[in-house]
């Protein structure tokens, strides 16, 4: 699904009052689509039977609620937007990625889950909208709150912790994938013959008399 | 009616060997290549590198991204086990600290380890003198060069020849060219006053001569993942697969060996073991038993190994079984170079083991802790993993933007996303792996109230770090500081005092765990001669680490070979002689 299609699709469900309704019901969490786009390993070589069980168990739940997608989407594409090098965070499928390694490292669930509500509480008081609901210029400035530690304002503390772990995931997941590894420029990963550092390299560092 | 039921098998193999590593292997491929009918039982499921190994894969063919969620050295690392074992407990005397790895599967931790080959030094093998805090090993370096000799040309190492006195060369391929990031360490370092060697790993940089079983490295760096074409050493690929095919040993994967069964002479007769497939339970008799198990494993099995003949556990009338257990200290810094911005990409992934390293090079006469350590360092334009660009936010204040001036840490959007191209490649970590002291104190024993799920006592372990250790880390961290100052780098690790140690790890968590069944002249200090026999029980030999009187600041695999191999041939030579 593209991005703007899946920021359409759930614009639909996800009203300003949309979060509280979430808080609310219980109704088992539907399977988002992100979730389904990584599958798991075709190969199952060199693992061990209780790895892939797990993996399967993991891909077969789901954590974040279709609400909570959205928001992981919108603020993933803030955090890493397309630009001349390369395409998104959605693009790359990071929000899938989110979804899979909170299941994996439970430890991200609660502060996650917390701060995308803290994060919609704040835009409600300040907007009157949840922040998926909120003018791209209310995103913006709601992030740039939170974005900044060392100038964060003290009683938005809680909201740098959580854009600080949503940063590194997105990182994580956009330079992982096959569209953040061309754009880093990773080159290795493949049979090569290493003769040391690059001719050009050495001089433009001054090393080419350095030996070890 | 009960069904429960021993199956004893009538086969008397010539060697039972407990264990697939680096002891284990060795002992195998010698013994099966000289005739020997050899049974080995591992503990854990058959892995050959060349079918199971993870190599090339990218990390988006893990869901995790190659995070270490179920494998503690990332999704692709090669080793199945890791510091918790489900239904294998251990555990630890309060007050005290010990983290056990354990691999289960064949070649066990040599298929993840970091191929770093170093031999252990005249000084190492006779250190009592230098400081009367350790005791001497019953051989010498002389004794054992030339198993190193002969270790380095079967299984090939890569180095240089440098004439230093405690650091012996060996028999060495090429070394892997530097890279961009250790040239600035070899500076800084330098500059430091410390000096910088190429490494020395067990790794063919160029074809091994006269072995056409395994392929040339072809420069990946995942070494860690174990290699398909077996460019680099695991016990699984270079001794066990090849001493299987000579037809005269037979590997028992998933068997978990509960205790060396002995005749009413006090001599070993055989071992028993589960299947953890299906439980069932097993005798296997053999002429002799040689337990490669593990420094852990081995100790473990001997005092659980109660007999009539030896009601304090097998080979320990001494008492010393589970003592002077000892691991390598460490600790770490890391840091970025801000001159590296923004460098040329291209493939810089080298070998899965060390470019460069630092030996111990300074007086202890002249400082305030015993003994030494080595540097090992690392960094570059790496495989993206999980984690990459953790914390960006602690980067991307420290050094001006594209535009010169001092960026507010942290942000989003386009220019942050190139920070992280900014930043990539930058970094330059160390770490000093040195020598810990063996001390009676700090041991391991049968917990007497905790079975493992097969119902095996297992081990509670007593280790402290005493000053010694301590003071040898605060040293470590002075010398990284300095280097990294030198070369021009911005640490942005952790500083550490005396509150966390100086970034001493917990012992146990170098893997370098050695010591606990320790030879020696006397049979009432030791538990081995000098050939790894027990004294007590002339047809038990150890192989592992469990052997060794006292490690030196050398990483413990090398050493394990080649006395490996001088216990095999030793055992050879005494079976030409009708003693064994």
């Amino acid at each position: 699904m593209k991005r703007r299609e899946s920021l359409k699709a759930i614009g639909l469900t996800a009203l300003s009052t949309g979060l509280l309704l979430d808080a609310c019901k219980s109704e088992p969490a539907q399977q988002t689509e992100q979730a389904a786009v990584i599958e798991a390993p075709t190969e199952t070589a060199g693992r061990q039977a209780f790895e892939l069980e797990r993996d399967k168990k993991l891909h077969a739940e789901t954590f974040f609620t279709p609400h909570e997608m959205a928001t992981i989407t919108v603020l993933a594409d803030i955090i890493i937007p397309k630009d001349e090098h390369s395409g998104s965070a959605s693009d790359a499928k990071v929000p899938a990625f989110i979804e899979f390694i909170v299941k994996d490292i439970p430890e991200h669930q609660l502060p996650m889950r917390g701060g995308l509500r803290w994060l919609d509480l704040q835009c409600a008081d300040r907007y009157g909208h949840a922040f998926v609901d909120c003018p791209a210029p209310q995103q913006l400035e709601m992030v740039t709150a939170i974005a900044y530690p060392a100038k964060a304002k003290p009683e938005l503390k809680q909201g740098v912790s959580f854009f600080n772990r949503m940063r590194d995931l997105t990182a994580s997941g956009f330079f992982t994938s096959k569209i953040g590894i061309a754009d880093i420029g990773y080159a290795g990963n493949a049979p090569n013959r290493w003769t040391g550092v690059p001719a050009d390299v050495l001089k433009q560092y001054g090393m080419e008399n350095v030996t070890v | 009616m009960s069904t429960f039921e021993i199956k004893k098998s009538p086969t008397v193999y010539d060697a039972i060997i407990v264990g697939s590593g680096a002891g284990g292997g060795m002992a195998g491929y010698v013994l099966a290549h000289a005739g020997l009918k050899v049974l080995m039982l591992e503990a854990g499921p058959f892995f050959d590198p060349a079918k199971d190994a993870q190599q090339l894969k990218f990390p988006y063919e893990s869901p995790r991204r190659g995070a270490s969620t179920v494998r503690p050295f990332g999704d692709f690392d090669a080793a199945y086990g890791g510091w918790e074992l489900e239904g294998e407990p251990y555990t630890t005397a309060e007050g005290t600290k010990f983290d056990w790895f354990r691999a289960r599967m064949l070649g066990g931790r040599t298929n993840h380890w970091g191929r770093i080959s170093l031999r252990m030094g005249p000084k190492d093998f006779k250190s009592h003198d230098i400081d009367g805090l350790t005791d001497d090993w019953p051989i010498t370096y002389a004794d054992v060069k030339p198993f190193y000799d002969k270790v380095d040309r079967l299984i090939g190492i890569y180095g240089t020849v440098e004439g230093l006195e405690n650091e012996p060369d060996g028999i060495f391929l090429p070394p892997p060219k530097p890279r961009l990031n250790e040239l600035f360490i070899k500076q800084g370092a330098e500059k430091a006053g410390v000096k910088v060697i190429p490494g020395r790993g067990s790794v063919l940089t160029e074809a091994l001569p006269g072995n056409k079983d395994r392929g040339a490295c072809f420069f990946c760096g995942q070494c860690g993942r174990s290699c398909k074409v077996y460019g680099d050493f695991s016990a699984s690929s270079c001794l066990v697969i090849p001493a299987l095919k000579t037809g005269n040993l037979k590997v028992l994967p998933n068997a978990m060996v509960r205790e060396v069964l002995t005749g009413p002479n006090g001599l070993a007769t055989g071992v028993s073991y589960v299947d953890k497939n299906n439980l069932q339970e097993y005798q296997v008799k053999g002429k002799m038993v040689i337990l490669g198990a593990s420094a852990g494993e081995s100790a473990r099995l001997l005092l659980n190994s109660v007999s009539s003949q030896h009601p304090g556990g097998l080979a320990n009338s001494s008492g010393v079984v589970g003592r002077y257990l000892h691991d390598s200290t460490g600790a770490s810094a890391g840091g970025f170079l801000p001159q590296l911005m923004d460098r040329k990409r291209y493939n810089e992934d080298g070998v899965g083991s060390v470019h460069i390293y630092t030996p111990w090079w300074l007086d202890n006469k002249k400082l305030d802790f015993p003994r030494g350590y080595h540097i090992e360092y690392g960094g570059g334009m790496n495989m993206p993993s999980y984690g990459f660009g953790r914390g960006i936010q602690n980067l991307n204040g420290l050094v001006p933007g594209r535009d010169g001036k001092i960026k507010e840490a942290g942000g989003f959007g386009a220019s942050l996303k190139d920070d992280y191209r900014r930043f990539y490649g930058t970094q330059v970590g160390m770490a000093g792996r040195g020598t810990a002291i063996a001390r009676y104190d700090n041991y391991c024993e049968i917990d007497k109230d905790v079975v493992d799920k097969y119902g095996i006592p297992v081990l509670k372990f007593h280790y402290n770090w005493t000053s010694d250790e301590i003071k040898q880390a605060k040293h470590m961290q002075e010398t990284f500081q300095s280097i990294m100052h030198e070369m021009g780098a911005i640490v942005t690790s952790k500083p550490h005092g005396a509150d966390t140690n100086y970034g001493l790890e917990a012992p146990g968590r170098i893997i370098h765990e050695v010591g606990t069944v320790r030879m020696g002249d006397d049979p009432k200090k030791s538990a081995l001669n000098k050939w790894c026999q027990a004294h007590d029980c002339k047809n038990l030999f150890v192989v592992d680490a469990a052997p060794f009187v006292q490690q030196g600041d050398k990483n413990a695999t090398w050493t394990i070979l080649a006395l490996a191999m001088r216990t095999s041939e030793y055992i050879l030579d005494q079976r030409k002689k009708l003693s064994v």
